[in-house]
């Protein structure tokens, strides 16, 4: 190759990813700190911002503990076992990622909205599902349902089932070798699957949109007051939240990137010990 | 299908303890979150009778809707082809410098929250943008018209190009370049008649995950797309509005079409990827 060549596509990239990549990000903190810092954190102090943060943290720990153990077992049974229909159960375990954010909304407002399966009759009872807390977490889960299985079971698949059984000869529990013989190997494919659920989670805005019904102070994720704010003309407000759940998400990200290479070299010394 | 599993127990003597507790739990998280909502997307529609079904195939604002989004993915899509190529190219083949700040910022659009992109792609594109007012010197406006829409789902779409090109570029030997120039080929032969056929697989499913993902993107979209009816208008935007109306069928049509698009183009990527890995398409590794 020229240098020519070589310096024009240099060029060429460092110019596409500038515009592409790095003005967004650089956007975002200066319309944050446009008034100044004090400000920007002024404006996530206010009442129905701490709200917006504290619904999205709930939130993001629920769907991840619940999806993580359902999604640990589904791997499970997966890569130890051979039983009918598992591909289509593979399928349907995939099926989320596939799926319009706000249709994912939409099928809970089917079953659970006022003109839903069930929503009437849950009503009578008192039981509020479509904007309500509740609703939010099913679209949540239904979002980030994929995440930890799909991470976890290309590794287990791997890893074959003969630890299990030598684990099943000495007379092991299934949870103790679930916890003592699996998880260990899959510790950071694991850690993987949950980081990104976690990202997936708190930056939801489709789905959660869908279900929540914006009541701000109540139903309002973070994702759902950014649009408030900026709809409301406080761009100010609006981009700090904004900054804020980027940073977020991109911590998130960022600790995934760094424990995936942790479990790249852990996958390639275990090939290099078998 | 859970009777049905459950009488074909696998190898009836599995010493392997945990099947019926993990096959249950499995069934029930599956059925309550994925299969149960899905169930109703696809049985509402035929519930609430012929009339209503043929009313929302009647809707010309849904079909707008619809060739918007389709449209517009397609675009974004096809304008990411050349310049993921270009990026994984550099990435992989060029000593680049900051190499490493490039790849990590390729999963940027990945990290970020769709709301934030949503704000942030309409504010840098806006009227008084950073790059929104010198366009608009030029007479070019992007934000609040179709090229806005285009711009959203091209920020969302590409690393989806590049992480499927990657890899395969990654095992390409570059023997097979330099062989190629060795019998005379020029650079641009290189590219066009040896390179390019190699990554063409993983270029089409590339584009088709894009695609898919840009049929149904929401929030980095409705911020900067303008969202008038007939024009700017995208699906899933219309599924909220529908929804807002309180008119459920309208709503449940659009969802359910633009669920089978999605699943449609996830089926031909993956086969698409069984047939490369079969060795059927030549050219990859």
């Amino acid at each position: 190759m020229s240098a020519f060549t070589r310096w024009s596509l240099v060029i060429a990239t460092w110019l596409i990813v500038a515009v592409v990549l790095i003005l967004p990000p650089l956007l975002v903190l200066s319309e944050a700190l446009r008034d100044g810092l004090p400000t920007a954190l002024q404006s996530l102090a206010d009442p129905d911002a701490i709200s917006a943060i504290r619904l999205t943290v709930e939130m993001t720990v629920l769907s991840v503990v619940i999806n993580t153990v359902f999604g640990v077992l589904a791997a499970w049974l997966i890569s130890k076992y051979r039983f009918p229909f598992r591909g289509v159960l593979v399928a349907l375990i995939e099926i989320p990622i596939s799926v319009s954010p706000v249709v994912a909304g939409l099928v809970w407002l089917l079953l659970f909205g006022s003109q839903g399966w069930w929503g009437a009759a849950l009503d009578h009872y008192n039981i509020h599902i479509a904007f309500a807390p509740a609703g939010i977490l099913l679209a949540t889960l239904f979002v980030t349902f994929p995440y930890v299985t799909r991470t976890i079971l290309p590794l287990m698949e791997q890893q074959g089932r003969d630890a299990e059984d030598a684990a099943t000869l000495l007379g092991a529990s299934f949870w103790q070798i679930l916890w003592r013989v699996t998880l260990p190997d899959a510790r950071w494919a694991l850690l993987s699957g949950i980081l990104l659920t976690t990202a997936r989670a708190m930056g939801e805005f489709g789905a959660v949109s869908v279900v929540s019904g914006h009541i701000p102070g109540m139903t309002e994720t973070m994702p759902l007051h950014i649009e408030t704010l900026y709809n409301g003309y406080q761009s100010v407000a609006a981009f700090s939240m904004a900054a804020l759940l980027a940073i977020m998400a991109m911590t998130t990200v960022g600790f995934r990137a760094f424990f995936e290479n942790r479990a790249r070299r852990a996958t390639l010394a275990g090939d290099a010990g078998s | 299908m859970a009777e049905a599993i459950l009488s074909v127990r696998p190898r009836t003597s599995d010493p392997l303890p945990g099947f019926r507790l993990a096959l249950f739990s499995t069934l029930l998280w599956v059925g309550l979150i994925v299969a149960l909502p899905l169930t109703a997307l696809v049985v509402r529609p035929w519930q609430e009778g012929l009339g209503a079904m043929t009313m929302a195939l009647h809707d010309g604002r849904m079909f707008a809707a619809l060739r918007v989004s389709f449209v517009t993915a397609f675009i974004a899509a096809l304008i990411n082809v050349p310049v993921g190529l270009l990026l994984t190219w550099t990435l992989v083949r060029v000593r680049l410098p900051g190499r490493r700040i490039v790849d990590a910022l390729i999963d940027l659009p990945f990290a970020i929250p769709t709301a934030v992109t949503g704000i942030t792609l309409a504010t840098l594109y806006g009227p008084q943008g950073w790059l929104g007012k010198p366009l608009a010197h030029l007479g070019i406006n992007i934000a609040y018209s179709t090229a806005g829409i285009v711009v959203a789902l091209m920020f969302v779409g590409l690393p989806f190009i590049v992480r499927s090109v990657e890899p395969v570029l990654r095992g390409l030997p570059p023997e097979q370049e330099e062989a190629a120039g060795l019998l005379g080929a020029s650079s641009w032969q290189t590219v066009w008649r040896v390179v390019l056929p190699s990554l063409l697989p993983a270029t089409v499913s590339g584009f088709g995950l894009a695609f898919a993902r840009g049929i149904g993107e929401y929030g980095s979209v409705i911020f900067i797309a303008g969202n008038q009816p007939f024009r700017t208008e995208i699906a899933p935007l219309l599924v909220v509005v529908r929804l807002q109306e309180f008119d459920y069928a309208g709503a449940t049509s659009i969802a359910f079409l633009l669920l089978v698009a999605s699943m449609l183009c996830l089926a031909g990527v993956a086969m698409l990827r069984r047939r490369v890995a079969r060795g059927l398409i030549s050219g990859v590794n």
